[in-house]
């Protein structure tokens, strides 16, 4: 239980997917426009994150080691991302249309994300057990979102500042983004494995 | 050895991961609608909203259910409403124009007068907000072009006289810009040439709108009684010319003391703007 909670907090807040290891900066500096696409891209990767990394890490443990096939892992986990990101659309359409709309375009643009490859390697290489594993994913697609939510919410007050030229734009987002690291540089160390 | 098993195994998660999809694709197979999607991209596709639906698509699916005629896209106008009812087999109940965005203020900067510079965030809502706006006249164009941002047409663009300019080319009268105007500046108008418009909207007394504008409604009745059809009445302390009964006549503008009075079609651009300041500033040398 205590391993579980730190591994929630750890990678919330100290080791935060974006930024703290740099994992999905693109949907972070993309999407991060409007609050309202901040909180679909969310629940869209706290979805497919839990999901991918259950999917995978079960492949993993009983395919891909009994076989001595674990070099292969970084291919069979993309081809397991996609396939399942285009099944849970599949799904949804058919079973919930309402999520299907929420998640909308998010839902396949996850495909490409770095962030949700990195967490499936990431919970086999820790060497996380099958439910630290899926808290793991859990708190890191969390952690994806808190940053995502703060980074919406700064840029929409951005948008109303006076600004000067030269930091319209990306520039300021950047800054921005870069200051936010910082910041979250402040739980370092605060809390380890 | 060690390379061909590789190859092997991807291939075989690989199929078993497209078989997978396959199948899924097939239990979970949704029917939709093919007529949604012709509908669809007949429609104008800027996702404006003025049929009061989310976006082109649900407009789409909401005329082949038959929830709203073909003719309630108002930014497709008459020829989208054509080939949508000719697609589904349905009439159009009308064969109507789309109106026309018109921006009922001509206090341009070199006319009005400040009543304090205004630093803040440039945008009319926020600016309007604040102490009545940074313009003397508590009814007029802010200049800040919330009307602009908002039109997916581009029909809209902020001239150097610091008053919106519609292309009556572009404007599909959606109605975004009047909604969004916090001053309800710009109205609606059926399409034509003819007729005069009264282009103020302060009801500020005479005396208060002079100091504040040379160009505004001061209420002094002079096209009331000179008007030989009566097409102009007082709205409070406003001119407000019927444009059915107007007949082109052009007497109203000839005796509107400040200038307020224009005909349709010379709504003052910004070189006359300019100019009519120019001349100004030469007569008071």
């Amino acid at each position: 239980m205590e391993t579980l909670l730190s591994i929630i907090f750890i990678y919330i807040f100290v080791e935060n997917f974006v930024l703290h290891r740099f994992f999905g900066i693109c949907p972070f500096l993309g999407v991060s426009r409007k609050m309202e696409t901040a909180i679909g891209m969310s629940m869209a990767v706290i979805f497919v994150m839990t999901m991918a990394t259950l999917v995978t890490w079960l492949l993993y443990t009983f395919v891909l080691i009994p076989f001595n096939l674990g070099y292969l892992q970084i291919v069979t986990f993309i081809l397991v991302i996609a396939s399942l990101v285009q099944l849970v659309e599949t799904v949804l359409r058919k079973i919930s249309p309402t999520l299907y709309q929420g998640l909308g375009i998010f839902l396949p643009l996850i495909t490409t994300n770095c962030a949700v490859l990195a967490v499936t390697l990431l919970a086999v290489r820790l060497e996380f057990a099958f439910i630290e594993s899926i808290v793991f994913a859990l708190a890191a697609s969390v952690g994806f979102s808190l940053a995502l939510i703060i980074m919406a919410g700064i840029r929409e007050r951005l948008e109303m500042a006076n600004m000067p030229d030269v930091l319209q734009g990306s520039a300021v987002t950047l800054i921005t983004a870069g200051i936010l690291s910082i910041a979250f540089l402040g739980f370092q160390g605060m809390l380890s494995l | 050895m060690i390379f061909i098993y590789a190859i092997a195994a991807l291939g075989l998660i690989g199929l078993l991961f497209g078989l997978g999809l396959a199948t899924a694709a097939k239990v979970f197979h949704v029917e939709t609608d093919p007529r949604v999607e012709e509908v669809n991209d007949l429609l104008p596709g800027a996702n404006c909203g003025a049929c009061g639906y989310p976006g082109c698509m649900k407009f789409a699916e909401a005329v082949v259910k038959g929830e709203v005629g073909p003719d309630d896209c108002i930014p497709g106008g008459e020829e989208v409403s054509r080939e949508i009812a000719s697609l589904l087999g349905k009439e159009t109940s009308s064969s109507s124009t789309p109106p026309l965005a018109t921006v009922f203020c001509i206090g341009d900067i070199y006319r009005t007068t400040d009543s304090f510079i205004y630093d803040g965030v440039k945008d009319c809502a926020i600016d309007a907000s604040f102490y009545d706006g940074h313009k003397a006249c508590s009814y007029g164009c802010l200049g800040w072009g919330n009307c602009v941002r908002v039109c997916p047409f581009d029909a809209i663009r902020m001239g150097s006289h610091g008053l919106p300019v519609v292309d009556p080319e572009k404007c599909t009268g959606c109605e975004l810009c009047a909604k969004e105007c916090p001053r309800d500046l710009i109205k609606m108008l059926p399409r034509g040439d003819e007729g005069y418009l009264a282009l103020c909207t302060s009801q500020d007394r005479g005396k208060t709108v002079s100091k504040a504008c040379e160009v505004g409604c001061i209420a002094c009745k002079a096209c009331v009684k000179v008007c030989p059809v009566d097409a102009i009445e007082m709205d409070g302390k406003l001119a407000v010319i019927d444009l059915e009964k107007c007949t082109d006549c052009g007497d109203c503008e000839e005796k509107c003391p400040p200038g307020t009075i224009h005909r349709r079609t010379a709504i003052p651009t910004e070189e006359e703007a300019r100019a009519a300041a120019e001349q100004k500033e030469k007569e008071t040398a």
